[in-house]
């Protein structure tokens, strides 16, 4: 992980969706350990926020700078239906020169990787997502909506893994309409 | 870049929607004959013409399956976050699609020259031709697919996008079958198709990126 700089750096972003401005000015530096929560209500951007820190979506205005490992989740599976959910999520964890196991175990998804992945519920398609980022090894995090299905016991994985992630340097930058639960998270209200 | 190449061939071979366009080959390639009768040296004629025109039909038929579910389920994006270029992922669907299309094909043209009564010289020269040809072919779909997708109701509007630029393959194509112009036509058609391997990585690329936005 490059400790050095930060892991993302926004300086007076815009982001004009559909021709319809969403946001302009938006600063935020995430450094090593740091968390964000991106709130607003639904429509106000949040997404194109996360798209535009992964460099999915490029700013109309300002500047948004990244290090070289960023993982994100969002309501996006890519995750092959046929496969088990074990080769699926190997063949991402291979091309980020990683093992997919450790995600997998962190989501408790170890005992359902011979099942296939369309044969997955919603909550545990989720905790794939999630495995899927946790595996990667990226240094930032963004995380759209990271609770949406989650069960209790997946809250409470999905919490644990965030604290390890701050704990060993890395960044999250999370998105969600609900309140936050994140520990010392800045909050970049949206709308 | 190799891993997605073998990923498009695992999603071919797995998909029930593989074997369509070889079916929908074989089948032109039936039915010609019950529509222009069983006159040996008319069907041997035109044979070679008919089975292209089955030929492009059935490149067609992937169009709604090459990019379009690996953009609703964020497969794309998840590439991209990996620093993989769009025109990578295009090459590398491009080698996929052809090696899931291109030889088969050309095995399926076998059983179909002889529904027509090809004969055996024209049958090499057919081969040859789908050899140069398949990969324009294969750019072609892989092309329409990256412009379609994100669009409802492809189908249609895929054989519109795509029917006019495989002209120059068909052309060429079916005029090998001529046993004096043939040897320019091949040269002609290996250009065409050229060409559309050469640009497609690019054009799907930018069609990729832009659908993102």
């Amino acid at each position: 992980m490059n400790a050095a700089g930060p892991l993302l750096r926004l300086a007076q972003v815009a982001c004009i969706r559909g021709g319809r401005l969403l946001f302009e000015e938006l600063d935020l530096i995430l450094g090593p350990g740091d968390a964000a929560m991106v709130t607003g209500p639904n429509g106000a951007g949040k997404s194109s926020l996360l798209r535009l820190a992964g460099g999915l979506l490029s700013p109309a205005a300002g500047a948004a700078v990244r290090g070289d490992s960023v993982a994100l989740a969002d309501e996006g599976l890519a995750l092959d239906a046929k496969l088990s959910l074990g080769r699926a999520l190997d063949f991402w964890a291979k091309m980020d020169g990683r093992d997919a196991a450790g995600g997998m175990a962190a989501m408790g998804l170890a005992p359902l990787a011979d099942v296939p992945v369309r044969m997955l519920s919603t909550g545990q398609r989720k905790r794939a997502v999630l495995a899927r980022v946790i595996a990667s090894g990226a240094a930032l995090w963004l995380l759209d909506e990271p609770g949406n299905g989650l069960d209790s016991e997946g809250l409470d994985r999905l919490g644990a893994a965030m604290a390890a992630h701050r704990a060993e340097g890395g960044a999250i930058l999370a998105a969600s309409h609900q309140p936050p639960d994140l520990d010392g998270a800045r909050q970049v209200a949206l709308g | 870049m190799s891993d997605l190449i073998l990923r498009e061939l695992r999603l071919a071979a797995t998909g029930a929607s593989a074997l369509l366009p070889l079916i929908f080959f074989l089948l032109v390639a039936m039915l010609f004959p019950f529509a222009i009768g069983p006159d040996a040296p008319l069907l041997a004629r035109t044979g070679g013409g008919a089975l292209w025109v089955a030929a492009l039909l059935a490149a067609l038929l992937p169009v709604e399956r090459l990019v379009e579910p690996d953009r609703a389920s964020g497969f794309l994006d998840q590439l991209a976050l990996r620093g993989m270029s769009e025109e990578n992922i295009a090459a590398a669907k491009l080698a996929g699609h052809w090696l899931s299309f291109g030889p088969p094909l050309m095995l399926a043209a076998l059983p179909a020259a002889a529904l027509m009564k090809l004969p055996e010289a024209v049958l090499a020269r057919l081969e040859l031709g789908l050899l140069a040809g398949t990969p324009g072919l294969a750019a072609l779909t892989l092309l329409t697919a990256a412009l379609t997708a994100g669009l409802r109701g492809v189908g249609a509007l895929g054989g519109l996008l795509m029917l006019p630029l495989a002209v120059p393959i068909l052309i060429f194509g079916a005029g090998m079958s001529d046993p004096v112009a043939g040897a320019g036509a091949v040269k002609l058609l290996a250009a065409a198709s050229l060409f559309l391997v050469a640009i497609t990585p690019f054009a799907a690329g930018a069609a990729i990126r832009a659908a993102r936005d």
